[in-house]
């Protein structure tokens, strides 16, 4: 194996695409170190992504706040302005395995691993992130619910990376949050997951709301229905309800020893309702 | 194919070595400069007790690759005492009976020195969650987190 350590995102692009055997990414090395290890993943090069200040850097941009992807997770946990401006997505990363795990793991490397039980990506998925992606055709930004096809499976081409991802502000009355089920409280593997943001107008009534099921299907899932569920509403009883109806019936999650299906469908819908109501108490408004 | 030369900065000593690519940093430590304090419980990110800090920042020394230092600052529990004075976390482990085979004890002491360094006076729960990737099958954790506090206690005294 090589190893490379570019550092500008064009020469981190070049040396993908001139790879003739297996390149892959190195941003935290949390997964493909454990998977090398094991002998999953054997590449012929690695391309570290920590000297490319895009990728590792945390800055304020029109309309929100974007963060490399290979910032480490602790790093994006102790910066006040990004925790204070997304509060659903620090939610999911402060889940992320041990303090020294994300230490060194990313945002973008949860997200390209693709486990459908990945903590950030329904956190993401809700708050409306794009992520930028880079080859050496140029740049596109696509939204976070696209990335991610199947376990292990993302949209990426070969010679593209993900340089960083956009998180639009939180407007007033606005709130989101992040719930997770786990048998332990740390150190452990979501069973089922549900991110929800609303955005509510100055009366209370809710505009947009955005919900995102984890561990439920071979991805996270952006649920139209259950974000439909609150719009007009002022996030009542009634409202959750319907909410919680509409997470569950979009989940088509395995059955294993960590969660059976009929318990995983249930408990979407439990945490949908849990997280949209985080979500209310945070835009500062009752129902 | 050529080794990587690296040169670092371990427990504030200039230091340069030369690793193979897929060589972590955890093997660079012990095989390579006898730096052995760092111990390999699983090797996969699960026990903690390969823990150091790079750049100030707690990792699992298991979970980087030693040719990723170039240019960094390590710290591992070689650097915590200075010269045979032991750091106060060092001490309270020692009073209060806070290890019993060793093996966890590096990587806890290099966790909580971590700890107290962004906060000097955490709660139980604090530490509990702050060490949640550090496995001990000794001690049951109770004497680890008293140690912890009392050394905190210790410390804010200075
Ligand atoms: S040896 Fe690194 S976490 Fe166990
Ligand atoms: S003292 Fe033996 S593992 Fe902790």
């Amino acid at each position: 194996m090589r190893y490379a350590k570019p550092k500008s995102v064009d020469e981190a692009v070049a040396l993908l695409a001139a790879e003739k055997g297996l390149a892959r990414v190195l941003a935290g090395g949390t997964d493909l170190l454990v998977q090398m290890r094991s002998r999953r993943a054997l590449p012929d090069l690695m391309v570290d992504c920590k000297a490319i200040a895009d990728m590792t850097s945390i800055a304020a941009e029109d309309g929100g706040i974007r963060f490399g992807a290979a910032t480490a997770c602790m790093a994006l946990v102790e910066n006040a302005q990004f925790s204070a401006a997304c509060p659903g997505v620090t939610d999911a990363i402060k889940l992320i395995g041990s303090i020294q795990v994300k230490g060194r793991a990313s945002v973008g490397g949860n997200v390209c691993n693709a486990s459908p039980a990945a903590d950030s990506v329904p956190a993401l998925i809700a708050a409306g992130a794009t992520a930028r992606i880079a080859s050496p055709r140029g740049s596109r930004d696509v939204a976070v619910e696209t990335i991610t096809t199947g376990p292990g499976k993302t949209c990426l081409a070969r010679d593209e990376l993900l340089v960083s991802f956009l998180v639009p502000r939180k407007q007033r009355n606005c709130g989101d949050a992040y719930l997770r089920f786990t048998p332990r409280t740390e150190m452990d593997i979501a069973v089922v997951s549900a991110g929800v943001n609303l955005k509510l107008d100055a009366t209370g009534i809710c505009r947009e709301a955005r919900v995102s099921l984890g561990a439920v299907a071979e991805r996270a899932l952006l649920v139209a229905e259950a974000g439909a569920a609150l719009v007009g509403s002022k996030v009542d009883n009634a409202a959750l309800e319907r909410l919680g109806a509409a997470a569950s019936a979009a989940c088509r999650p395995i059955d294993d020893k960590r969660g059976t299906r009929e318990f995983r469908i249930k408990v979407a819908g439990v945490l949908a309702r849990r997280a949209a109501q985080i979500a209310l108490d945070r835009t500062g408004k009752e129902n | 194919m050529a080794k990587h030369h690296v040169s670092a900065l371990i427990n504030g000593n200039p230091v340069e070595y030369l690793c193979d690519a897929q060589q972590t940093l955890l093997e660079v430590l012990r095989d390579e400069l006898n730096l052995t304090g760092t111990k390999e419980g699983c090797a996969t990110g699960d026990c903690g007790a390969c823990s150091v800090t790079i750049d100030g920042r707690l990792v699992c020394s298991c979970l980087t690759l030693g040719a990723e230092i170039d240019g960094k600052a390590v710290q591992t529990i070689e650097g915590m005492a200075t010269g045979t004075e032991l750091h106060p976390l060092q001490t309270k482990f020692l009073e209060l009976a806070a290890l019993q085979c060793g093996i966890c004890t590096p990587g806890m002491l290099v966790a909580a020195k971590a700890l107290l360094e962004r906060n000097p006076d955490p709660t139980e729960d604090e530490v509990r969650y702050w060490l949640a990737g550090n496995l001990c099958r000794c001690t049951g954790y109770n004497k680890i987190i008293e140690a912890v506090l009392a050394a905190a206690g210790e410390m804010r005294k200075g």
